[in-house]
C-alpha cells in the first residue's frame, strides 16, 4: 500500500448525497478479476453518454459534459468532495479500486457508509469526515474558485484551505499509523499469531460444534 | 453493572485482544466467500505466499453470475466464466468447500449458508458482500466486508474491528393481513434513513419480529444494511431452533445440546442499555413501495409518490426531484397507477421457499398481465427450488406465465443476461432501487414477493390486503 503522509491537490465537487458503490463502479465492471485498471470506468453511467462494458476501449467514448469530473477545470484533482452517505450499498471494494486507480487519494464528505470507509483505508486513501456546514462551505468555494486546491495533513490531521483556515479532523490512530507507513494490517495481524491460537483453544473447549 | 445486549455478548465472545485505542482482533467463525469479491483475495495471499488459517471455516458458492438458464450448457459469457472458474480453481488449491454451479446445493450465499446449517446461533459470520447482514436472524454477528478484508480473515481468521453502538428497534404488536416482513423492513428504513443506522448495530426485536419465521427475519436483517447498519440481529427462540437442527453442517449428538444451552442466553438482558431505540407499531403497518431510487425512498401502497416542493430541506429536495427524474414520476401519482413493465422475484431477501408461497398464493388463479413484458421466478438456491416443485409452486407461476429459473442473484444486479432495458419499470422482491441496479437506465420499485405477484397480475401496483 502507498504511503499517505500530506496532500496538495485540486478538489473535484460531487453534489449528490447518497452516492452509492453501484455509481462508483457499476457492476459489469466487478466481473474482472484484477485488482487494477478500474479507473476509466469510474462513475461510468454518469461519465459517459454510452452504455459501457469491461474490456472496451473508453477513449473514444462520448463524455457527458455536465458531469463535475468531464470537465476542464478539475482536471488532475485528487481529493473528491462528496455529500451525505457517500459510499453507500455494496462492499464491493472495487468502488475505492476505481476512485484510486482515477487518481483519487481523498475523499471529504459529511458521513460515509461504514463498509466503503473501511475500505478506503485498506487501500490508501483517506476519507474525511467533515460537518456538513463545512462541507457545504467547500462546495460553495470550489464552485467559485477555478483550480481551488486543499491541502490534506495527516499527521496534524488538518485540512487548509487556500485562506488558510485549517479544520481538524478525526481519524483512528491504528489506521492513521498503517497509513502514514504503508503497512500491511496482515503481516501486523499475524505477529499476533499465537493469541489467536490461544483464542482457537479456549473455544474450541467450549464451543466444539463451532469447529466441525 | 447494566446487563449486555446480545450484540455485546456476540462481541465479547469473539474478541482474541483489543489495543489501548479500543481496536480489537475479532475471530470468525464462518467465512462465506462468493466468485465476485474473492479473486483478488486469493491472488494477495498466493502473491504473499500465504495460506487460509482454517478451511474448513469457509465454504464457497458461485451465485452473482451465474446465469439462470440452460444451466448444463455453461456460461456462454468469457468474462463471467473467468471469473467462476477462477473460484473453482482457488477453492481446488485451497481445499475449500464449493458448492459449484450445478451442484443442487448451490443458490445465493446469504440463502444456502442458513439453509445448510453452515450459519449458527452465535457465530461471527462474514462475507464479501455487504447483504451478510442476513445471517443475524439467528443471533449470529454477521457482516459484509471488502476484498481486502475477505484477505484477511482467510489468512488470519480475525478481522480489525471497533465495537459499533447499539440500537433497538422495536416493533409491537401484531401485523395486519397481508403486511409481511418485507413492509415492515421497508418501513423501518423509510423511518430511520438509508444513514441512520450508520455506525450502529441494529437489533430488532418485538413481538412483530417474535412472531416472524426464520425466513421473515432474514428478510428483516438482509435490509440492515440499507439502514447504513452493518448488522442487523435478533435474539435466538424456539423458532430459531427448530429451524437449525437437522440441517448438513448443524451439531448433532451431545453437540447439540450443548449447543442449544449456549444458544439460549443469545438474548439481550432485560436490563440492557441501547444507545439509540426506535419504536414501530405493526398494527400501523401498510404493504410499502418505493417510489424512488434509494430504499428510503418509501410509501404504504396506499399513498401517492411525494412532492419535493413539500421539503423544506434543499439537498433532500434536489435528491427527490432527482429520483423522481430517474424514475419518470410524477409528484401526486396513486401508487396503485405506477404500471409495472416486468416483475422479478428472487434475491437473498426474498427468495425463500415462504416467500415463493406467499407470492404463489397472491396469484390466485390469474394470468400474467398483458403489458408485463417479462416476470421471473428465481428460487434462492437448488434445495428451494426443489422444494416449491415438490410442493407444485412452480406449476403456480408457469400457468400463469412466469419463467421459473435455475437458482442465483440473477435481476438483483443483473450481472448475468437478467436485467432491465434502459426505462423499463420493475416490481422487484429484491433490497436496492439504486440507480441501474437492475440494468442501465432501469427502473426498480422494491416490494414484498406477494405484492410483486399481484402487481404482475394487474399489470400495475395493487393492495394484496384487497387483491384477489
Ligand atoms: S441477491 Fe442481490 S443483494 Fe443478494 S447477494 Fe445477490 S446480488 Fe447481492
Amino acid at each position: 500500500m502507498e504511503k499517505f503522509t500530506t496532500l496538495q491537490a485540486l478538489v473535484v465537487p460531487l453534489d449528490r448525497p447518497n452516492v452509492d458503490t453501484d455509481a462508483i463502479i457499476p457492476k459489469q465492471f466487478l466481473k474482472s478479476i484484477r485488482r487494477s485498471g478500474f479507473g476509466p470506468n469510474l462513475f461510468d453511467e454518469w461519465r459517459y453518454l454510452d452504455h459501457g462494458e469491461p474490456d472496451q476501449d473508453n477513449s473514444g467514448r462520448p463524455l457527458n459534459p455536465d458531469f463535475a469530473l468531464n470537465q476542464a477545470r478539475y482536471q488532475g484533482a485528487r481529493i473528491l468532495l462528496g455529500r451525505e452517505n457517500f459510499g453507500c450499498g455494496s462492499s464491493r471494494e472495487h468502488a475505492v479500486w476505481a476512485l484510486e486507480d482515477f487518481g483519487f487519494r481523498v475523499v471529504i464528505a459529511p458521513s460515509f457508509a461504514d463498509i466503503f470507509f473501511n475500505n478506503c483505508f485498506k487501500n490508501g486513501v483517506l476519507p474525511i469526515v467533515l460537518d456538513a456546514a463545512k462541507v457545504d462551505a467547500l462546495f460553495k468555494a470550489v464552485e467559485a474558485t477555478q483550480g481551488y486546491e486543499l491541502k490534506i495533513d495527516l499527521v496534524a490531521q488538518t485540512v487548509t484551505t487556500p485562506a488558510g483556515n485549517s479544520w481538524d479532523f478525526e481519524v483512528d490512530a491504528f489506521r492513521k499509523h498503517c497509513l502514514l507507513e504503508g503497512l500491511d494490517d496482515i503481516g501486523l495481524t499475524l505477529q499476533h499469531a499465537e493469541a489467536i491460537r490461544a483464542y482457537e483453544a479456549r473455544r474450541r473447549a467450549e464451543a466444539p460444534w463451532l469447529f466441525n | 453493572m447494566a446487563g449486555k445486549t446480545l450484540y455485546d455478548k456476540l462481541w465479547d465472545a469473539h474478541v482474541v485482544q483489543t489495543d489501548a485505542g479500543g481496536t480489537s482482533l475479532l475471530y470468525i467463525d464462518r467465512h462465506l466467500v462468493h466468485e465476485v469479491t474473492s479473486p483478488q483475495a486469493f491472488e494477495g495471499l498466493r502473491m504473499a505466499g500465504r495460506k487460509p488459517w482454517r478451511t474448513s471455516s469457509v465454504l464457497a458458492v458461485p451465485d452473482h453470475n451465474v446465469p439462470t438458464t440452460a444451466r448444463a450448457a455453461g456460461i456462454t459469457d468469457p468474462v463471467s466464466r473467468v471469473q467462476i472458474e477462477t473460484l473453482d480453481q482457488n477453492c481446488a488449491e485451497y481445499g475449500i468447500t464449493e458448492f459449484k454451479m450445478n451442484d443442487l446445493r448451490q443458490g445465493i450465499v446469504h440463502v444456502i449458508g442458513p439453509e445448510q446449517g453452515a450459519t449458527l446461533p452465535g457465530m461471527t459470520v462474514v462475507c464479501g458482500d455487504s447483504h451478510t447482514s442476513t445471517h443475524g436472524a439467528f443471533g449470529a454477528l454477521a457482516f459484509g466486508i471488502g476484498t481486502s478484508e475477505v484477505e484477511h480473515v482467510l489468512a488470519t481468521q480475525c478481522l480489525i474491528q471497533k465495537k459499533s453502538k447499539n440500537m433497538l428497534v422495536r416493533v409491537d404488536g401484531k401485523l395486519r393481513p397481508g403486511v409481511t416482513a418485507k413492509d415492515i423492513v421497508l418501513a423501518i428504513i423509510g423511518k430511520m434513513g438509508t444513514a441512520g443506522g450508520t455506525g450502529y448495530t441494529l437489533e430488532f426485536a418485538g413481538e412483530a419480529i417474535r412472531s416472524l419465521s426464520m425466513e421473515g427475519r432474514m428478510s428483516i436483517c438482509n435490509m440492515a444494511i440499507e439502514a447504513g447498519a452493518r448488522a442487523g440481529v435478533i435474539g435466538v427462540d424456539e423458532t430459531t431452533v427448530e429451524y437449525v437442527q437437522g440441517r448438513p453442517y448443524a451439531p448433532t449428538g451431545d453437540n447439540w445440546d450443548l449447543a442449544v444451552a449456549s444458544w439460549f442466553d443469545l438474548h439481550s438482558d432485560d436490563d440492557a442499555q441501547f444507545d439509540k431505540t426506535l419504536i414501530l407499531n405493526a398494527a400501523d403497518l401498510v404493504p410499502q413501495v418505493t417510489w424512488g431510487t434509494s430504499p428510503e425512498m418509501v410509501v404504504g401502497v396506499d399513498g401517492r409518490v411525494p412532492d419535493p416542493a413539500a421539503e423544506a430541506d434543499k439537498s433532500k429536495a434536489n435528491g427527490m426531484q432527482r429520483a423522481l427524474d430517474y424514475m419518470d414520476l410524477k409528484p401526486g401519482t396513486a401508487i396503485s397507477d405506477i404500471h409495472v413493465d416486468k416483475v422479478f422475484i428472487g434475491s437473498c431477501t426474498n427468495s425463500r421457499i415462504e416467500d415463493l408461497r406467499a407470492a404463489a398464493s397472491a396469484i390466485r388463479g390469474g394470468k400474467v398481465a398483458a403489458n408485463i413484458k417479462q416476470a421471473l421466478v428465481v428460487p434462492g438456491s437448488g434445495l428451494v427450488k426443489q422444494q416449491a416443485e415438490q410442493e407444485g409452486l412452480d406449476k403456480v407461476f408457469v400457468a400463469a406465465g412466469f419463467e421459473w429459473r435455475e437458482p442465483g442473484c440473477s435481476m438483483c444486479l443483473a450481472m448475468n443476461a437478467d436485467r432491465l432495458e434502459p426505462g423499463e419499470r420493475c416490481a422487484s422482491t429484491s433490497n436496492r432501487n439504486f440507480e441501474g441496479r437492475q440494468g442501465q437506465g432501469g427502473r426498480t420499485h422494491l416490494v414484498s414477493p406477494a405484492m410483486a405477484a399481484a402487481a404482475a397480475i394487474a399489470g400495475h401496483f395493487v393492495d394484496v390486503r384487497e387483491f384477489g
